[in-house]
């Protein structure tokens, strides 16, 4: 189910806007994959260009290839709500639907692939993918409730559970922490940890101790220069970067003394 | 750390107050025009309880005379936003989330040009261009349907029936009701878009995850101011019936219910008298009935933010 990914000399535009520039790098599969860089360095818009997100915003398109497990996602034969119903997405803020309830948010994703699921077939997905988002013990007398009604971490584990729900080969993660408090936080990292047993995932952190708590390897993006594009100044195993790096940007980077 | 120096800085402000007093009267202003609307309508209104079949157009009493033209008004209006409402919404969406950015912007435009078209242009239109253009398709209903009693006929020849009026309300009160839609279609938030999208929605499943669920207390009063401003149109009415006064759900004959505004228009330079009373006390009708649309939007939007948690 776990799938690696190939991103080959990856050019993403906004418009005319050339955002990121010349990515080459192998994403392991079942495996945590680190995201760092500054703001605006194109990390998130490199996230979203594996998913094609990134073609929410007119104009956006890129150069380049990304393949995953050799197929690749920019043919001009594959369609974006496809590539989207294997490769899932958890946002930086938590985003259940609110006129839904716990047990409907999680099937929420299945119902787009097929309108009818067997009660009992149902019932064992919400289980399965509440319980593998550690979520299943906290919710499951109150699973018609709305998704509203739990707290940030929960609605958190809750988008986690609704991406999974659908089985993707690989799990995007844009800053999945950044608006929970550190109980919350620490409760995602340790599910993160349990999910790379299953899944690929690639996750954007602006926090470097998330980064080198939870992934095996870290890319660390950087502006060319001010105004330039984003580029992919190094990927190395996670202990590497953070202990010596090859670029003394990314010393600089992780040490704290800029960005 | 003594508190004094805090002492004898608390002032009255004088622009603060002098704003809160113009806010104040301007929200008074309203309040006191309603009144003052209730207050004629009910006074002047009151008087026809008393008039007879000479000055009630035929009929014995006050209720039998506002009967008929109750049915016209909320028989037209319920029509025309039975055609309205969905394609309002259909225009919004294709504006807010389907069509090419330039292409709804274009739309929405002329969408809002139908706005800027006085009443009675859409009057002369529908008598003029609509009602002939309608005339073999209610000849066709009337031939192939007329078992059903919305077209048991005889069928008019001019088109003036209420189902014209009423197609002409509706384009009446499209711009009002798309504009209110495609606005709450697009401060649908992106976060929720995005979370249909990346679980492989098409924009169509995207619309009916995040867009629709979010919209459903806005479309509710988008329809209702909609419908009120049906219930209250006048000229393009009074111009397109061609009304008799009858209760009746045909819908494609020469004979018609009125509505209250447009009996109200063709009949007030005539009249005098207890006539005029009777009148007032249609328009009380006509009043008390927009206000209760608009508390029922009210509820609506109410009770469905607070189960929102909004």
């Amino acid at each position: 189910m776990a799938k690696s990914i190939e991103v080959t000399d990856l050019d993403i535009y906004y418009g005319d806007f050339l955002a990121v520039e010349g990515v080459s790098m192998r994403i392991p599969a079942r495996s945590v994959t680190a995201l760092i860089g500054p703001s605006g360095c194109g990390k998130s818009s490199f996230l979203r260009s594996l998913n094609r997100m990134h073609e929410v915003v007119p104009g956006a398109r890129v150069r380049g290839t990304v393949a995953v497990d050799g197929q690749s996602l920019y043919d001009a034969a594959v369609d974006p709500v496809e590539v989207r119903r294997q490769i899932g997405m958890v946002f930086q803020r938590p985003n259940p639907f609110p006129t839904m309830s716990i047990y409907h948010n999680v099937l929420a994703g299945m119902r787009l692939n097929n309108r009818r699921i067997p009660r009992a077939e149902a019932d064992d997905v919400v289980e399965r993918s509440l319980r593998g988002a550690n979520l299943w013990e906290e919710v499951k007398d109150r699973l018609n409730k709305p998704g509203k009604d739990l707290s940030g971490g929960q609605q958190q584990r809750l988008c986690i559970a609704r991406a999974i729900a659908v089985r993707p080969q690989v799990l995007l993660m844009d800053e999945p922490c950044s608006a929970l408090d550190p109980i919350s936080t620490s409760a995602i990292e340790a599910l993160i940890d349990e999910l790379r047993r299953d899944y690929t995932i690639v996750i954007v952190t602006h926090n470097m101790q998330q980064a080198a708590r939870v992934s095996q390897d870290t890319a660390f993006f950087n502006l060319a220069a001010a105004g330039g594009p984003g580029r992919l100044v190094e990927m190395n195993p996670t202990r590497q970067v953070f202990a010596s790096p090859d670029n003394p940007d990314t010393e600089a980077y992780v040490s704290g003394r800029f960005g | 750390m003594s508190t004094d120096v805090w002492a004898g800085t608390a002032r009255r402000r004088l622009a603060d107050h002098a704003f809160a007093g113009t806010t104040r009267s301007a929200g008074l202003v309203i309040l006191l025009a309603l009144v003052g609307v209730v207050v004629f309508l009910t006074g002047e209104g009151l008087p026809a309880l008393t008039a007879g079949a000479v000055d009630l157009r035929g009929h014995g009493n006050l209720v039998a005379y506002l009967w008929p033209l109750l049915f016209g008004t909320v028989l037209a209006a319920a029509l025309a936003m039975l055609i309205a409402a969905p394609l309002s919404i259909g225009v919004a969406l294709a504006t807010s989330h389907f069509a090419p950015r330039p292409v709804g912007r274009a739309i929405g435009y002329a969408v809002d040009l139908l706005a800027a078209i006085p009443s009675v242009v859409y009057g002369l239109w529908g008598i003029g261009v609509l009602g002939p253009w309608l005339v073999p398709i209610y000849q066709w209903l009337g031939e192939h349907l007329s078992w059903l009693p919305f077209f048991s006929g005889p069928v008019s020849a001019t088109g003036r029936t209420i189902l014209t009026a009423a197609v002409v309300l509706a384009i009446m009160v499209l711009p009002i009701v798309t504009a209110i839609a495609r606005e709450i279609f697009t401060q649908t938030p992106t976060l929720q878009e995005e979370a249909a999208l990346a679980l492989g929605a098409t924009r169509w499943e995207m619309v009916r995850l995040a867009v629709l669920p979010h919209a459903r207390a806005g479309l509710v009063s988008a329809v209702m101011l909609g419908l009120g401003r049906a219930l209250g149109e006048t000229m393009a009415v009074a111009m397109v019936l061609s009304a008799t006064g009858v209760v009746t759900l045909d819908l494609t004959s020469s004979t018609n219910p009125s509505t209250i505004a447009a009996n109200i228009a063709l009949n007030f330079p005539e009249s005098s008298g207890l006539a005029v009373n009777a009148l007032i006390a249609s328009g009380l009708v006509l009043f008390a009935l927009t206000l209760a649309v608009n508390v029922a939007a009210r509820a609506v939007v109410a009770s469905r933010a607070r189960s929102l948690g909004r």
